[in-house]
């Protein structure tokens, strides 16, 4: 690519982070600065209210056709994620948490697919790290509410069967892995997998881009190829946004789940 | 040309980082996938619950691929 680049008289350039900090353009310096990227998030936050609105308004027993397909997604919602991992009554206690997560991360990400729009909103650290850091305080409250304070902490960090001499070695993980490793990880991997999901588009058309209009010659036909890549990565995109807001809302069951089980 | 240098690597070791740090990952969801395949095959009554078990096991592994992309920009070249 960088070869090529240099033929062509070297108008390519490979797209970096400041993508993604592009101009702020309202309220700036005040705190509440409003660039694309959060513009593209209160876009999406609309949307996602306005669909739920707009198809749950006049809910009926027989579901019309766009009611039925919500209720589909919150029925999916309930028994996969909800009462497969946390079973009936605390699934049923900890469901609007997880919808809400499941649809609003699923609305964050699906905005980098969208004509116009093409940025998902998620790939800048403050949603995810907002999100995580909610699950981390249910998390903890979840466990201190269904065992109290002191039981909660000595089930985690001193987990049961394990040799006395070993908690030398055991605890000090557990630290690290239940209450840094967990609201790091989830941030992390929302962000890096919309970040780098918009970096390989981004790559794909500014290389048809350049390729057809500015290499020109024989070299264009690479263009016919990074166009075909771009798109096969768009339909990739769908299936990300989809497995992460899935991802993300199973580990958060996930993690209640951990903390308000009783060892046995 | 120094003669002293036999061979000599230039530009920054990051571009390869990334390849290093998905090698692993790779591998390991490659096992994930195969094996729950298997035990779906074996036993597809409870294919939904290790699709779902699955699904965990690769968002712990894709992590260390996450990681390998931060580290690069965590740690930019000198």
């Amino acid at each position: 690519m960088s070869l090529l680049a240099a033929e062509g008289g070297g108008g390519f350039t490979a797209p970096g982070l400041e993508e993604f900090f592009p101009a702020v353009f309202l309220f700036e310096g005040t705190g509440f600065d409003v660039n694309r990227i959060i513009l593209v998030r209160i876009i999406a936050t609309l949307a996602l209210l306005l669909l739920l609105w707009l198809a749950l308004r006049k809910a009926t027993v027989v579901p019309g056709r766009v009611q039925s397909v919500v209720e589909l997604a919150f029925d999916f919602v309930r028994k996969d994620i909800a009462y497969g991992m946390l079973g009936r009554k605390d699934g049923d206690r900890f469901f609007p948490l997880i919808a809400a997560i499941f649809f609003g991360v699923f609305a964050l990400n699906i905005t980098g697919i969208v004509p116009f729009l093409n940025m998902s909103s998620n790939a800048l650290i403050g949603m995810p790290l907002v999100l995580s850091l909610v699950v981390y305080v249910v998390m903890i409250a979840a466990g201190i509410q269904a065992k109290g304070g002191f039981r909660y902490l000595k089930d985690e960090l001193f987990p049961a069967g394990v040799p006395k001499p070993m908690y030398i070695l055991v605890t000090p993980i557990e630290i690290v892995s239940t209450f840094i490793a967990r609201p790091v990880s989830l941030t992390l991997r929302l962000t890096f997998n919309m970040l780098v999901g918009h970096l390989l588009l981004v790559l794909c058309f500014a290389a048809t881009q350049f390729f057809f209009f500015e290499a020109g010659g024989a070299v264009a036909g690479f263009g016919a190829l990074t166009l075909v890549g771009g798109f096969a990565f768009t339909l990739f995109e769908i299936l990300v946004a989809v497995l992460q807001a899935y991802v993300f809302a199973l580990l958060t069951a996930a993690y209640i789940q951990l903390s308000v089980a009783q060892d046995h | 040309m120094d003669t002293t240098i036999l061979a000599e690597v230039t530009g920054n070791l990051q571009t390869v980082g990334y390849g290093l740090s998905a090698i692993g990952p790779g591998i390991g969801i490659g096992i994930l996938v195969g094996k729950t395949v298997e035990g779906m095959a074996r036993q597809p009554e409870v294919s939904g619950q290790l699709r779902t078990t699955m699904f965990l096991g690769i968002a712990f592994v894709e992590l260390l691929a996450f990681l390998g992309i931060a580290a690069g920009f965590i740690f930019p070249a000198a």
